[in-house]
C-alpha cells in the first residue's frame, strides 16, 4: 500500500531546520545568552565559593576575638573593619554565607517537593478537594511568614532543622498554587483522557504523565522563592530564632552589632546587609533570568 | 478599473533567519494581481502563502528580511516607503483578513469602538463616523447592526467576528485585500456565507484580492486565477478553471488527486497521495524542487532546474515535461481488497443515549435521544456544525463524561457502564479515540516508544519480550519505522504524530475507535495517506470506526453509515449512499449544498441563515424550524418531528414526507467536492 508515502523517507527529525534543539537545549542557549541570568548567577557562585572554600583564604579566624583591636574602622590590616569583639568583619562576611546557604535551598526544596505534590493533587482533582485545601492554603498565605515562623520555632525549639521545616512548610502553598495552576490547564490535554482511556491510576497520571509539563513554571517559581527564603532565614536569625551564635551568618551578625550603629561603627552592619542584599539580588536575577528563557 | 496592477511581485525572496543562518522561504516569486482581479494561492502548510501576504504589508517577523526583488502595490514600490508613508499605504490601500478573527479583533473594545476608530483615523469622527460603522456593518449583511456595534468580540459567532473583520477590512476602501484562510477555522455552513458574502462584495468593490487557502475548492470556487506555490515557488500558474481541470505541473496533478472526489469510497479504492516531504526552508534545491517527491522525474529535473514554461494563455508551469504532467503514476496502488459485505450482529448498540450538563440553571441538553447501531468492520460518520453534540456523543461512548440515566451502550452485546471506571478492562481497551490535534493527544514529554509501550502494556496486556516484539509489529502497521521510536512528539511531522496516536488507539485491538476530525489539522497529501491507513487497518482488523468530520468529502469516503446532528438530535441516520444521495433531512440538504466545489458546477445553493440556536434554549417544535429553508408551516413550530424510516434503514426526523422530499430535491443532485 501506501508504504512510499512516509516511511521510507528521512523522518523531519533528520532535517536540520525542523527539528533545532530539544525544549531544554533551547532553555539552555536562551540562558547562555541572558545577561540577567549570568550575572545573577556570578554572584550566586562567587558566594557559594566563599562557603565552601572562604575559610582558606580568609586572612583571620573568623571565629577569634581579639578585644585589643576591637571596633577598630576599615584598614590596610583589616579591610572591612573589626566588630565589638575585634573579629575581623572581612572574614566573616566571606564565610558568613555558609549557614544561610544551607538553609534557605534546603527550606526551598522542602517547599518545592511539599507544594508540587499539593499541587498536583488539588489541580488533578478540582472539586470539593480542591476548594478546600485552596481556602485553607489562602488563610495560611495570609498570614505573613515570619510569624508562622516565631510560632512554631517558639514551639519547637531553635535548630537549623526547624528552620528549615518551618520555612519549607510556608513556602510550599505559593508553590501548590503555582503548581495548581499549571495542572488545572495540563489536564484538559487530550493526553491526560488518553491515559484515563488506558485506566491509568490517579498517580501515574499526575506523576508520569503531568509532571514532566509542568517542571518549567515549577523551576521557575523555586528559584524566586531561594531568593525569599534567604531573605526569611536572615531576618529569623536577626531576631534571634534562626542560625545560632557563634556562626558568622551575617543576619545574626547584623542583629549583635546594630546596636553599634549609634556610636558610628557603621562598618560592623554595612558590609553583612550588602553581603545578603547582593545574594539575593543574585539570586532573583538567576530568577528572572529563567523565567525568560521559559517564556520567550 | 485601470490598467495599472494592483499587485507587482518581482523576483521576490524572503528568508528566515534562524540559528544565525539566512534560510530562503520565498525564491524569486513573480506574481502580478491585476486590478479588480482575484488571485488564489494554493499551496500546502510551509510553502510559504503567509509569508507572501506579509511581505506585501512588510510585516515580516522579526527574523524575516526581504532577501530579493520588489514589491509593487498600485504601481507603487513598497520597499522603498519610509516609515510613514508605509503606514499610510497600509491605512489606506492595502487590507487583510487573517485565519482567526477571534485574534484580530481587540476582546476589550467594542465592536463599535474599534469600526469607528478606523475612520477617526481617517479624519472622521463623531456621529459620522457613528452612521459609516453601521453602514459597513450593513454592507456585510450582518442582522441587527446596531446591537452588534454595542457588543463586545466574544459575544459573536465565529462567523459573525469574520464579518466584522472583513467590515473593517472594507472600512478604507482599499484597493488590494489580502484574505489569509480567512473561511478555514469556520463550520461548512458558515464558510459558505462567508464565501458567498466576498463573492457579492467583490462585485459591489474594485479591490484585487489575493485568496490564501490550502483549500482547493474554496479558492476554485472564489478566484479568477490561480496561482501553486511549492517550497517558496511558484510552480503552476492560470486561470482556475485551466489549473484545476487540466493541472500541468505534477504537484498540481498529485494535490488534486489527494481529494476524495466525486463520492469516491473506501472500498472503491484508495486516494492518491503524495511521497516524501515538502523541502525544508531554506533547503538547496538543485534541479526541480518536486523532483524528489515525483515520479516521473528525470536525471534532468534532478539536475537542471526548471524555468516557467510559458504555455499560452497565460498559463505557465515550472516543470520540464509539462505535456506529460497528468500521466503521472499514481503513489498509492488503487486497489483494494474486496471485502464481503457482513451481517454479523451489531458491535455497538445505542439506545435512548441523552446527555444533559447544568448551565447555570439551565439544562443544556448536549445530546437527546440518540440511538444508533454499528456492525463490526463498519464506520459511522458523525456529521453537523461545531455545536451539534458529535463529540459529547463521542465521549458517553468512551465513558469520559457520564450519560443521563436510562439510555444504553452495548459493546457486542453486553452493556456497558457509563463511567469509565467501572467499565472492565476489556471494554476499555475496546473503545478507544484518534483524538483531533495529536499535539494534545500525545504527552510531549514522552517518547514515541514510551507512549507506544505504555499502552501496549495497559491495553495489551504485554511486558518484556513479546511488547517489544508487538511493538514494532505497531510501529510498522501504521507505516512508522523504528527510528521513530527513540525521538518525542514534536520532532514529527503533523501527519507522523497522527500515525503515533493511530498507532496507540490500536494498541490493544479495539473493536471500536472514535476518530475525532483526525485529519483535520493536516494538509490534503497527509490527509489521505491518513485517511489511507485508516481504511487499510479497518479492512485488516474488522474494527468499526465513529468517524466525526466537517469535511463531508472525508466522511463519505470512509462512511457507511451517516448520522447527521443538529442540537444534540440525529436529524437523519442511515447508509452513507442513502443519506448523500437523497432524498435527504432539510438540514443534510444546507450541509451539502455549504461544501465548496472543485468542478465549479453550481448546484442551487440553499444558505442557512442565522446561527446555529443555543443547546440551552432550543426551539420549540423542530429544533431546525428556525433556520429551515423547507419549513412548511406552524406544525413545524409546534411539533417536534419523529425520525420516521423513509426507507429501509434510513430514517429523517422532518414533518415533510419522504415521497414529498423526494420531490422537492429532484431537480438536482448534490455531490460533495
Amino acid at each position: 500500500m501506501s508504504a512510499t508515502d512516509t516511511a521510507k523517507l528521512p523522518a523531519p527529525a533528520a532535517a536540520p531546520d525542523t527539528a533545532p534543539r530539544s525544549p531544554w537545549g533551547e532553555v539552555l542557549h536562551s540562558l547562555s545568552r541572558s545577561g540577567t541570568f549570568l550575572t545573577g548567577l556570578a554572584i550566586v557562585v562567587f558566594w557559594i565559593v566563599c562557603a565552601l572554600f572562604g575559610q582558606y583564604f580568609v586572612p583571620y579566624d573568623p571565629l577569634a576575638s581579639d578585644i585589643i583591636n576591637a571596633l577598630t574602622p576599615p584598614s590596610a590590616d583589616h579591610w572591612f573593619g573589626t566588630d565589638q569583639l575585634g573579629r575581623d568583619v572581612f572574614s566573616r562576611v566571606i564565610v558568613g554565607s555558609r549557614d544561610i546557604l544551607t538553609v534557605a535551598p534546603l527550606a526551598t526544596i522542602l517547599a518545592t517537593i511539599a507544594g508540587t505534590a499539593l499541587g498536583l493533587l488539588i489541580g488533578y482533582f478540582r472539586g470539593i478537594v480542591d476548594d478546600i485545601v485552596s481556602r485553607v492554603l489562602e488563610a495560611f498565605m495570609a498570614i505573613p511568614v515570619v510569624i508562622i515562623a516565631l510560632l512554631a520555632i517558639v514551639a519547637l525549639g531553635t535548630s537549623k532543622i526547624t528552620v528549615i521545616v518551618v520555612i519549607g512548610l510556608s513556602f510550599a502553598p505559593i508553590i501548590a498554587r503555582t503548581v495548581r495552576s499549571a495542572v488545572l490547564a495540563e489536564r484538559e490535554l487530550d493526553y491526560v483522557a488518553a491515559a484515563k482511556l488506558r485506566h491509568e491510576g490517579a498517580l501515574h497520571t499526575m506523576f508520569v504523565e503531568i509532571l514532566p509539563n509542568v517542571i518549567p513554571p515549577i523551576l521557575v517559581e523555586t528559584t524566586v522563592r531561594l531568593g525569599y527564603a534567604i531573605f526569611a532565614v536572615a531576618t529569623l536569625s536577626f531576631m534571634g530564632f534562626g542560625i545560632q551564635p557563634p556562626s558568622p551568618d551575617w543576619g545574626l551578625s547584623i542583629s549583635s552589632n546594630y546596636g553599634m550603629i549609634g556610636g558610628g561603627f557603621w562598618w560592623t552592619v554595612l558590609f553583612d546587609a550588602l553581603a545578603i542584599a547582593s545574594l539575593v539580588i543574585g539570586v532573583n536575577l538567576v530568577a528572572d533570568g529563567v523565567h525568560g528563557a521559559f517564556n520567550d | 478599473m485601470t490598467d495599472k496592477n494592483a499587485l507587482e511581485l518581482k523576483d521576490l525572496s524572503v528568508a528566515y533567519r534562524v540559528g544565525r543562518r539566512n534560510r530562503a522561504v520565498l525564491r524569486n516569486l513573480n506574481l502580478t494581481i491585476k486590478a479588480g482581479e482575484a488571485y488564489g494561492l494554493v499551496g500546502e502548510s510551509g510553502c510559504g502563502k503567509s509569508t507572501v501576504a506579509l511581505s506585501v504589508v512588510r510585516y515580516l517577523p522579526r527574523n524575516g528580511s526581504i532577501t530579493g526583488g520588489s514589491i509593487a502595490l498600485d504601481g507603487e514600490d513598497v520597499m522603498t516607503l519610509d516609515a510613514e508613508a508605509l503606514r499610510r499605504a497600509r491605512a489606506d490601500s492595502v487590507s487583510m483578513v487573517y485565519q482567526d478573527p477571534g485574534k484580530a479583533l481587540n476582546p476589550s473594545l467594542r465592536i463599535g469602538r474599534q469600526l469607528t476608530e478606523i475612520f477617526e483615523l481617517a479624519g472622521i469622527g463623531g456621529q459620522q463616523a457613528q452612521d459609516k460603522a453601521l453602514a459597513m456593518l450593513n454592507r456585510v449583511r450582518i442582522s441587527d447592526p446596531a446591537s452588534v456595534m454595542q457588543r463586545y468580540p466574544h459575544q459573536l459567532s465565529g462567523g459573525m467576528q469574520q464579518r466584522v473583520a472583513i467590515a473593517m477590512a472594507l472600512a478604507n476602501d482599499p484597493s488590494m485585500l489580502i484574505l489569509d484562510e480567512p473561511t478555514t477555522g469556520l463550520d461548512a455552513t458558515v464558510e459558505a456565507e462567508v464565501l458567498d458574502l466576498i463573492a457579492q462584495l467583490r462585485r459591489e468593490l474594485s479591490a484585487s484580492i489575493l485568496f490564501i487557502s490550502h483549500n482547493l475548492a474554496v479558492v476554485s470556487h472564489m478566484c479568477d486565477r490561480v496561482g501553486v506555490l511549492y517550497a517558496g515557488m511558484l510552480v503552476e500558474e492560470g486561470s482556475t478553471k485551466d489549473v484545476f481541470n487540466d493541472p500541468r505541473h505534477p504537484y498540481t496533478v498529485a494535490l488534486l488527486r489527494c481529494l476524495p472526489r466525486g463520492g469516491q469510497r473506501k472500498d472503491q479504492g484508495r486516494l492518491d497521495t503524495i511521497p516524501g516531504f515538502l523541502p525544508g526552508i531554506g533547503a538547496t534545491i538543485t534541479g526541480c524542487a518536486f523532483a524528489d517527491r515525483c515520479a516521473l522525474a528525470t536525471e534532468r529535473c534532478r539536475t537542471e532546474p526548471p524555468p516557467l514554461y510559458e504555455l499560452g494563455e497565460g498559463r505557465l508551469s515550472r516543470c520540464h515535461y509539462h505535456d506529460k504532467a497528468q500521466s503521472l503514476p499514481r503513489a498509492t496502488p488503487a486497489d483494494v481488497p474486496a471485502v464481503a459485505p457482513k451481517q454479523a450482529p451489531p458491535v455497538l448498540q445505542v439506545e435512548g443515549l441523552n446527555k444533559t450538563y447544568g448551565s447555570h440553571g439551565h439544562p443544556l441538553r448536549a445530546v437527546k435521544d440518540v440511538s444508533v447501531s454499528l456492525r463490526p468492520g463498519e464506520t459511522l460518520g458523525l456529521v453537523g456544525e461545531s455545536g451539534s453534540g458529535k463529540t459529547t456523543f463521542a465521549r458517553l461512548l468512551l465513558g469520559l463524561v457520564a450519560p443521563d440515566d436510562g439510555g444504553s451502550i452495548e459493546l457486542e452485546g453486553k452493556k456497558l457502564a457509563p463511567r469509565l471506571a467501572s467499565r472492565s478492562e476489556d471494554q476499555v481497551k475496546a473503545v478507544q479515540i484518534v483524538f483531533q490535534n495529536p499535539d494534545s493527544a500525545l504527552n510531549r514529554s514522552h517518547s514515541i516508544r514510551h507512549i507506544l509501550g505504555r499502552a501496549l502494556k495497559r491495553l495489551g496486556g504485554l511486558t518484556g519480550r513479546t511488547l517489544d516484539n508487538r511493538l514494532e509489529e505497531l510501529v510498522r502497521s501504521v507505516r512508522l519505522t523504528d527510528r521513530h521510536l527513540a525521538v518525542k512528539p514534536r520532532q514529527l511531522s503533523g501527519g507522523l504524530k497522527q500515525r503515533v496516536a493511530i498507532a496507540r488507539a490500536f494498541a490493544g485491538d479495539p473493536r471500536i475507535v472514535v476518530c475525532d476530525e483526525p485529519t483535520s489539522a493536516l494538509d490534503v497529501s497527509v490527509q489521505a495517506a491518513i485517511l489511507n491507513l485508516l481504511a487499510d487497518l479497518q479492512s485488516r482488523q474488522d474494527v468499526s470506526y465513529i468517524f466525526i468530520s466537517h469535511d463531508l468529502g472525508v466522511v463519505r469516503y470512509l462512511s457507511d453509515k451517516i448520522a447527521v446532528l443538529y442540537l444534540g438530535r440525529i436529524m437523519e441516520f442511515g447508509p452513507s449512499e442513502a443519506v448523500f444521495s437523497g432524498p435527504h433531512h432539510p438540514y443534510t440538504e444546507a450541509l451539502l449544498s455549504a461544501v465548496p466545489k472543485l468542478d465549479r458546477t453550481e448546484a442551487s445553493r440553499i444558505r442557512l441563515d442565522g446561527e446555529i440556536p443555543s443547546a440551552a434554549n432550543p426551539p420549540s417544535g423542530c429544533v431546525f424550524h428556525t433556520r429551515c429553508p423547507r419549513k412548511i408551516g406552524t406544525i413545524c413550530e409546534t411539533k417536534e418531528p419523529e425520525l420516521t424510516e423513509a426507507q429501509l434503514g434510513h430514517t429523517i426526523r422532518c414533518h415533510i414526507p419522504y415521497d414529498e422530499l423526494a420531490r422537492l430535491q429532484k431537480p438536482k443532485t448534490v455531490e460533495p467536492a
